[in-house]
């Protein structure tokens, strides 16, 4: 008996330490481990960053903020380099899962990032001590002009009978509602019951016109023309339209989201400071172009912004829209773990409508 | 005569049925437009930038490698595990085959869940390592159904014989008792790695950071559009499997490798 | 003789703690998380909330269409299953390479790109319309419908329903027909009351075998219902990848489980020789 039970922890030791040999492989420098939106920076520049400085990215992708926080959270995997909104960074700090920049590390991010993007990071980072603003941009309506004969400025034609089967919405709590939100006049950052019961009436009253609800998708569905209309990020706007010309965005008049993706470190990031150092390289001017030129999401880096040769894109409208001709546009913030809940809860009760 | 036509139509149909999305993907993988929504003329572009994709030979060569020793490993812990059961109590060994076959009657979604319940309990950091031990998991009830028929058409006083005359246990077993069940071992080796390289679900649950089979690459890639690169894979892959596929059935009968 | 029984559990060994460890235990923690609240004290809320309105609807959804897609697929691999096991139609054909071809060669083409692939062919402006439209037909319209998730289940789980039934009917012994046939039974009677009976433990494992992953699927009603349609895999993946709920996505994993332990206690009562059918 003793034997046996010699035998089964043998086999078990053995297990755990086949477990725990994970990716053990990295760059003579060590490696840094990123964890970023989907299609959100130029493969090019990270073979690039490895090349210069003998760091091996381990690199990582989410779909929405929502999908990333558990991951983090359950720690199995000890991410270095994030990059999640606004909102998700003030509920990363409240909760005590980033750690504080050293800047001198980070001479880039402080030459490059223009004034005003440090300024709106104070939302939700009040000194600028955790986050280095990545991209930048709104929330609006993609539509189709060959499909869509009048001008479209409001939320509301989201409700229309007429496109039927054409909308396509974004499928994640906080952009939904927000839209649901928006509509009625409410802020996007309501945590009021009555109002968040309207919005996701709104929003089920809605559920019969949508086509799907869809993250990244959006982009190929509305240059595939299988939709009318779409809610989409400002940054696929340039890429969409250089692939199907009859697209057009446009920022509803009740106002939307404008939203700031920043890289943040964790709070037990093994790697610290390769982690500050691949925070820098993305900052630099030339790489921040290749970003831009790569993902079409506008930049906060203003050194990258002087580097874009197509002066139509340098001071395009969508890129880099002129904030203050826009009525109330918001930023998310972090409600809370009830009002997050409450959301989750509603949101659920729409899809499952 | 009108029995078999209509025999022949009926398998027509459904041959269409199953390969209508595969022939799409083929296509799909000739198609010079980025987006799958758009047809822009013939190119064979994304095979050569196939090469030239990190990621995706990585996800492959991690596909190929956790299927490899997944089921191999599978297929030695069954093996045995097949012959000690065997050996066992009417009682316990009802015992034994009930909880073997959970992982195969049980759905994928919940040993996924399970599975990373307990590797995070345990500290264990997720990547190839966790991926690996799912799949073994999953893998040894095929091999043991594979096995255990096998197993139980042996005459065991063939391995006594053997004894008798001399031979050490472990050389009984691998000269009288292996070769008796390598057809059974073989299938289920097959089978294990099938079902290793197809699975995605309880690989999403037990996957860590850049470490992507095909499955999982393919999903993250799904949302925010397929690379046209991964279209050139699979068609090599089913071209590469389909020429495997004939070159086996070309050898005698006998010799193939039977499928249980 | 003692040396043969010590080596013989000795070969238990790594058996036992491989199924302990791997088996057993998170299935433990399952069962631990889905019976325990937050701060740890036991609690049936958990399990209890699969009556709430929300989870409610997609288990009933989940039950619906896997329900439609099993008996879709039992209806189509019957007789494809009887045109795969006759003997004399398919002497020319070697029929051990037909099967493989048709059904193992698929599954080397990754399952997610083959489910895409039936969204590149039902899109508004898909293959399929394209055709329709080009002959002047009605367009079809189903894509992000509960109709392509049924679709996508029989498409996907289909191969395990024709393999046990094919299985099973090789098993029979020919003479057993030929007997029938000459106490003057004509092929109906004979399919009723030989064939199909003799057959049933392969239709009761191929009902299994689609049923249990069509009722828990999440990435087909995610890849062809455009979202629009949560079923019960859907909720219990997202407690666990979205709201981070484990105990709430553990506890929804229990009341799957009792459906999946109902399924093989019904099996089990119909198909009393109990094994060498699944595969």
């Amino acid at each position: 008996m003793k034997k046996w039970f010699a035998m089964a922890g043998l086999c078990m030791a053995s297990v755990l330490a086949l477990g725990g040999c994970g990716n053990s492989a990295s760059g003579k420098n060590g490696q840094v481990i990123v964890y970023n939106w989907g299609e959100y920076l130029d493969p090019e520049t990270i073979t690039m960053f490895e090349e210069e400085t003998g760091i091996r990215v381990v690199y990582d992708e989410f779909e929405t903020n929502e999908i990333m926080y558990p991951k983090v959270e359950a720690g199995a995997t000890s991410y270095d380099v994030i990059c999640p909104s606004d909102y998700m960074i003030q509920k990363m700090i409240a909760n005590d899962m980033l750690a504080e920049l050293n800047f001198d590390h980070l001479p880039h991010a402080k030459a490059n990032i223009g004034q005003q993007y440090w300024e709106q990071s104070r939302e939700f980072d009040p000194e600028n001590k955790y986050s280095v603003p990545y991209c930048w941009g709104t929330v609006g309506i993609l539509y189709n002009k060959t499909m869509v004969e009048e001008p479209i400025d409001s939320w509301s034609v989201l409700w229309d009978e007429a496109y039927k089967d054409n909308i396509l919405m974004q499928d994640s709590v906080r952009d939904a509602f927000m839209v649901g939100l928006k509509l009625n006049g409410y802020s996007m950052n309501s945590t009021d019951a009555a109002q968040l019961e309207i919005a996701k009436n709104a929003l089920i009253q809605q559920k019969p016109l949508v086509q799907a609800y869809v993250i990244d998708q959006v982009r190929d569905k509305m240059i595939g023309n299988e939709a009318a209309i779409g809610v989409i990020y400002s940054g696929e706007a340039i890429y969409t339209q250089r692939e199907n010309p009859d697209l057009e965005y446009v920022i509803p008049k009740e106002g939307t989201n404008v939203w700031i993706d920043s890289w943040v470190i964790t709070k037990d990031a093994p790697n610290k400071e390769n982690a500050e150092a691949f925070i820098n390289f993305m900052c630099r001017p030339d790489i921040a172009l290749m970003n831009f030129e790569y993902i079409t999401y506008s930049t906060p880096n203003d050194a990258a912004r002087e580097l874009i040769e197509d002066e139509d894109i340098r001071y395009s409208e969508i890129a880099f829209p002129d904030l203050k001709q826009y009525a109330n546009l918001e930023t998310f913030q972090y409600l809370g773990p009830e009002a997050d809940e409450m959301y989750n809860e509603l949101w659920k009760e729409v899809k499952s409508e | 005569m009108i029995r078999t036509t209509v025999k022949k139509i009926y398998m027509a149909l459904i041959f269409i049925f199953l390969y209508a999305p595969i022939g799409t993907l083929i296509v799909l993988s000739f198609n010079a437009s980025r987006t799958r929504a758009k047809w822009g003329g013939f190119t064979l572009k994304w095979y050569t930038a196939l090469l030239e994709n990190r990621e995706i030979m990585q996800a492959l060569w991690n596909t190929l490698l956790i299927a490899l020793l997944s089921s191999l490993t599978a297929v030695v812990i069954g093996t045995v595990a097949c012959i000690a059961i065997q050996g066992m109590s009417r009682q316990k060994r009802a015992i034994f085959m009930g909880i073997t076959n959970i992982p195969m009657l049980n759905a994928d979604i919940v040993t996924g869940i399970s599975l990373m319940l307990l590797f995070i309990s345990l500290g264990l950091k997720f990547g190839l390592g966790t991926i690996l031990l799912a799949h073994i998991t999953f893998n040894i009830p095929y091999v043991i159904l594979s096995v255990m028929p096998r197993i139980k058409q042996l005459n065991p006083s063939i391995y006594e014989a053997a004894l008798d005359l001399g031979a050490t246990p472990l050389r009984a077993f691998f000269q009288v008792v292996l070769p008796d069940l390598l057809p059974g071992i073989l299938s289920g080796f097959l089978m294990a790695f099938t079902m290793s390289l197809d699975d995605f679900i309880i690989t999403h649950f037990t996957k860590g950071a850049g470490v992507d089979t095909l499955s999982t690459k393919i999903y993250t890639e799904v949302k925010k559009g397929i690379k046209p690169e991964m279209y050139a894979l699979s068609t090599l892959i089913f071209v590469t499997v389909l020429i495997l596929l004939m070159l086996v059935n070309r050898t005698p009968e006998e010799k193939r490798i039977p499928d249980k | 003789m003692k040396n043969h029984k010590l080596s013989r559990q000795m070969m238990a060994a790594p058996y036992t703690a491989w199924i302990i460890l791997f088996i057993v235990v998170p299935l433990g923690m399952v069962f631990y998380y889905g019976l325990t609240d937050k701060t740890g004290a036991f609690t049936l809320e958990n399990v209890l909330d699969i009556m709430s309105a929300e989870h409610a609807k997609a288990l009933w959804y989940a039950l619906g269409l896997s329900l439609i897609s099993t008996l879709i697929c039992f209806l189509l691999a019957y007789p494809l299953a009887m045109i795969l096991a006759d003997r004399e139609g398919n002497a020319k054909l070697n029929r051990h390479s037909l099967i493989l071809l048709i059904f193992i060669l698929p599954m080397w083409m990754n399952f997610l790109l083959r489910t895409l692939a039936w969204q590149t062919l039902l899109e508004k402006t898909g293959v399929i319309n394209r055709i329709l439209e080009f002959f002047h037909l009605p367009s079809l319209q189903i894509i992000n419908t509960p109709y392509a998730i049924i679709l996508g289940m029989v498409y996907n789980f289909l191969p395990f329903m024709v393999l046990p039934i094919y299985n099973a009917l090789v098993k029979i012994d020919p003479n057993v027909i030929s007997a029938a046939q000459d106490l003057g039974a004509n092929r109906l009677q004979t399919f009723l009351r030989i064939t199909f009976p003799l057959s049933l433990g392969g239709v009761i494992s191929g009902i299994t075998m689609v049923f249990i992953p069509a009722l828990t699927t999440f990435v087909i009603s995610k890849l062809l219902g455009g979202s629009k349609i949560l079923l019960i895999g859907n909720v219990i993946e997202e407690e666990f990848t979205l709201a981070s709920n484990w105990h709430l996505g553990s506890g929804l994993s229990i009341v799957l489980m009792l459906f999946i332990i109902l399924n093989m206690v019904v099996s089990a009562i119909f198909d009393k020789e109990g094994e060498g059918n699944m595969l």
